[in-house]
């Protein structure tokens, strides 16, 4: 673990953690098999971090909404938008049985998260990438004007960061010295069209984000100990933005899914879904959304 | 506030988010390495902690106004406008927009009299691009008084705001007693032969027009534009029914800004002859502001003979 955190040891039980990212991705696979659309590997990807942060990290309630003290989080790669509905339901922001209907029509849950339909949820719709760090700076500086307390995270994807304005953003987090920002790049070195590093290579991310004034925190995105220590990390730090680079899997817990590029935006069939069912196992202090009866 | 004629639009703003600065503790100035060519400096002075240079980064800038907008603040970010609206179309779309976020895009350097800066820096399409984006109000002060009030009517509607302040100084057409209401145009000549509607800076060329027609026995009504969107459908449709005709006149492509937005209102409800006095979709070129007006057609003449043209068609359709 490249990661140069002076906290004392933490220790949690992940089970609950770990469980928790289980259901996630069994709720991704759901949400996309039935509707026959979506983004599953980014979010399949992303679901230990979505677990820590909630589970974790996160200083949120649902009858918080209102509080401008509480943390936010945005999701500026809004595609992988499954597993973050899903972490909303399983924390009771929305009923398990609305993830049925994502990216239905007249659905809350569209396709990329949607401030008009679930206003104070979504804290800014995404989409198009690159968005979301100049949001979530802005959340930041707004947080620190007005003396609340509070942090601001953001989730970006590796290949989200070849947009242009991410850099620019990145500028603007250190010039404004936002410790109150925790960026998270989920780093599963997949996009489209391919290998990160073969299609416009980000490396060395690490060396760049910290010469651009970020504490960077750079670790296996699916091992809970060194995602909750890297949290711990970023709170801890008073000067500067902290950023999470996440080595994550896209596909993450399916190994037919596990790092094929085909699997960002690609549905899988009612054969697929139930093995890759069977290869999750089932959650232990969750169980699966209902879903109408008439299309069962 | 009380301004000398020929006063920049952007110096009456400049004063106006002075006195916001003062009377609304929510209101926050962001601008892109443009702090005295938009006139943000005597609020940067006053404010400091209120204030984000957010450098040459357009595009950031919108999206950071969007972040503390939708955390209660009330942001002003300024540039020029077609930074503002090309080079920053995506923030603007979806952070602001589509966030239904309460930023104010303040955009100075609108339309083609930029001066040498030429075609890269002139912005004719920006009331357009603005106009298309649901939810978005777009504003054009005429004049100095104007755009005082405008800026202080946009802090106070809740909603992202487009506001395109022109280069050239203008003379004081509006008065600070006349009102200034959001979406209400303002009928500043009466008239019965044709009514000609004007947006932002062509208003006192507009009025220079009405004078010529009148003293030849054409009487045209003159109706100021001084938002674009929400449009007043209803003085433009008793315009159309009073006069017969009309003609619009604006610093800015004919295409989907005030003629195109004019026109639709009428194609749809009531449809009579229209002439558009705009840039002809084309670029622009360098130059001096009164030799570029000339050369694209948009002087007072170029205002006389669109009415004369439109009067006769509204006769031969008869």
């Amino acid at each position: 673990m490249n990661c140069d955190t002076t906290t004392q040891q933490i220790t949690l039980n992940y089970q609950e953690l770990k469980d928790m990212a289980l259901q996630i991705r069994r709720d991704t696979i759901r949400m996309i098999s039935f509707r026959g659309s979506g983004h599953p590997g980014g979010a399949l990807g992303i679901a230990d971090i979505l677990a820590a942060l909630y589970g974790y990290s996160m200083d949120h309630a649902p009858d918080r909404l209102n509080d401008p003290h509480r943390d936010r989080l945005v999701l500026s790669n809004g595609h992988i938008c499954a597993a973050w509905y899903s972490v909303l339901s399983l924390q009771g922001y929305i009923p398990r049985e609305e993830l049925s209907t994502h990216r239905a029509i007249n659905s809350r849950l569209q396709g990329h998260p949607a401030r008009d339909k679930l206003p104070l949820l979504v804290e800014t719709s995404s989409g198009p990438l690159g968005q979301g760090l100049s949001v979530a700076n802005g959340l930041a500086l707004a947080k620190r004007l007005d003396g609340h307390s509070g942090r601001v995270y953001c989730i970006v994807g590796d290949g989200e960061m070849q947009e242009g304005i991410i850099w620019e953003a990145l500028l603007t987090s250190s010039h404004f010295k936002l410790a109150n920002l925790t960026l998270i790049v989920a780093f599963n070195n997949l996009q489209i069209d391919g290998e990160v590093a073969k299609i416009k290579n980000l490396e060395p991310l690490a060396e760049k984000l910290s010469r651009f004034g970020w504490k960077v925190i750079d670790i296996n995105g699916h091992d809970f100990d060194q995602i909750v220590q890297a949290f711990e990390a970023a709170k801890g730090e008073k000067n500067q933005p902290a950023v999470i680079i996440a080595r994550t899997i896209m596909g993450k817990g399916i190994p037919f899914m596990e790092n094929d590029p085909k699997w960002h935006g690609a549905c899988p069939s009612p054969e697929e879904a139930k093995k890759a069912l069977e290869y999750l196992g089932y959650a232990s202090n969750y169980s699966d959304f209902p879903v109408p009866e008439e299309a069962e | 506030m009380n301004f000398r004629s020929h006063t920049p639009v952007r110096d009456a703003f400049g004063k106006a988010l002075l006195e916001l600065g003062n009377s609304n503790p929510d209101v926050v100035v962001l601008t892109a390495d443009l702090t005295e060519a938009i006139r943000v400096h005597w609020f940067a002075k006053a404010f400091p902690h209120r204030f984000f240079q957010m450098g040459i980064s357009e595009n950031d800038m919108i999206g950071t106004a969007a972040g503390l907008a939708l955390a209660g603040k009330i942001p002003f970010v300024t540039t020029f406008a077609v930074f503002a609206t090309s080079l920053a179309n995506l923030p603007v779309r979806l952070s602001v927009g589509y966030n239904q976020a309460n930023v104010k895009i303040a955009a100075s350097h609108g339309g083609i009299t930029v001066g040498g800066d030429g075609a890269s820096h002139q912005s004719f399409d920006d009331l357009a691009l603005m106009r298309m984006i649901p939810g978005m109000t777009v504003v054009a002060p005429s004049d100095a008084t104007e755009a005082y009030k405008a800026t202080l009517a946009i802090a106070e509607h809740k909603g992202p705001v487009y506001m395109r302040l022109g280069r050239i100084p203008t003379p004081l057409i509006t008065t600070p007693e006349s009102p200034f209401n959001l979406g209400k145009a303002q009928v500043l000549r009466a008239g019965s032969d044709v009514a000609i509607f004007s947006i932002g800076t062509m208003l006192s060329i507009t009025i220079e027009a009405a004078q010529t027609l009148e003293t030849k026995g054409v009487s045209a009504r003159v109706i100021n534009i001084h938002t674009l969107k929400p449009l007043d459908s209803d003085v433009i449709l008793e315009a159309a029914r009073e006069c017969g005709c009309l003609v619009t006149v604006e610093e800015h492509t004919i295409l989907g800004g005030l003629g195109g937005a004019v026109s639709e209102v009428i194609s749809c409800n009531y449809p009579v002859p229209i002439e558009m006095v705009g840039i002809k979709d084309t670029f622009g070129e360098s130059g001096g502001p009164e030799e570029i007006l000339k050369k694209y057609g948009l002087t007072a003449r170029n205002v006389v003979k669109a009415c004369y043209k439109v009067i006769e068609r509204k006769r031969n359709r008869a």
